[in-house]
């Protein structure tokens, strides 16, 4: 059962990447990456990680996504061309690179497999909210303060790059 | 359950995918969204790492790790609208200012 809901998982979550690549419009292109996003939320709560799930559907799916398609409505980007409609040496270099990153990661994979480590007996409680909570709070408390910083730094650092600076007056 | 290669290799192919979109993509905020689908992957291998060694700290990782795309996706999209601002648009064969 498990086995067949994680091959569904994964053919939603390649094909709607590659609908994130391939497609024209760059909305349909945000809204197949929003799918892509869900379903590896999905993959998280297989692996019992039901904090990251929530997370990844809070965050990315609702936070990051809604960023990326306000910016997208902001700038009002018009469609390409599809993607095998300008086929150029960048297009077939780029795939050519891309299959060959893909190859070193299956072989790297692949060529561990006997030594990877079993299903841990541990698993069943290591993504509850408490147990991440617990960490997050003793062990990971200043790394925790630390990204309050950031993220703050971060907005500022957005604010003040995007926005529109008025034309500095002539002094008398 | 399944085991932990077929989390990798799923891990594996977005990944490409990404990379794919990002060497093959003109538009700067689709080159952009490959980036997060390449961050996804690797946090996927992360969890995947994490429950199978029974090890939080794997997802602790993750966890910072999902902040740091959010900083960077706020900071990232201000720098597009940007260069959206001064060049009118995000096709990135046009901005070629400081090529050779």
């Amino acid at each position: 059962m498990l086995t067949y809901l994680f091959i569904l998982l994964a053919t939603f979550a390649v094909a709607s990447a590659v609908a994130t690549v391939l497609s024209r419009s760059t909305v349909t292109s945000a809204l197949f990456l929003v799918l892509n996003m869900v379903t590896l939320a999905g993959v998280y709560l297989l692996l019992k990680a039901q904090y990251l799930a929530i997370i990844q559907i809070l965050v990315y799916a609702g936070a990051i996504m809604v960023l990326f398609l306000f910016v997208i409505m902001l700038l009002n980007v018009g469609d390409e061309e599809p993607v095998w409609k300008q086929i150029s040496i960048r297009l077939v270099a780029g795939f050519l690179l891309g299959t060959a990153v893909l190859a070193q990661l299956l072989y790297a994979v692949a060529s561990y497999t006997d030594s990877l480590p079993m299903i841990a007996t541990a698993m069943e409680d290591v993504g509850q909210v408490s147990a991440i909570g617990d960490v997050l709070y003793s062990h990971y408390l200043l790394p925790f303060m630390l990204t309050a910083i950031l993220l703050t730094a971060a907005v500022i650092g957005a604010l003040l790059i995007a926005q529109h600076r008025a034309q500095p007056k002539s002094r008398p | 359950m399944i085991s932990l290669p077929w989390f990798l290799g799923l891990s594996a192919v977005l990944f490409s995918i990404g990379t794919i979109g990002v060497l093959v993509r003109r538009n700067a905020i689709i080159m952009f969204m490959s980036v997060e689908l390449m961050l996804n992957a690797v946090n996927l291998s992360l969890v995947a790492f994490s429950a199978h060694l029974g090890d939080i700290h794997g997802q602790m990782l993750v966890f910072f790790a999902l902040c740091v795309a959010a900083a960077e996706a706020a900071v990232g999209l201000a720098i597009i609208i940007a260069i959206y601002r001064n060049n009118l648009t995000v096709d990135i064969t046009k901005i070629n200012l400081l090529r050779w």
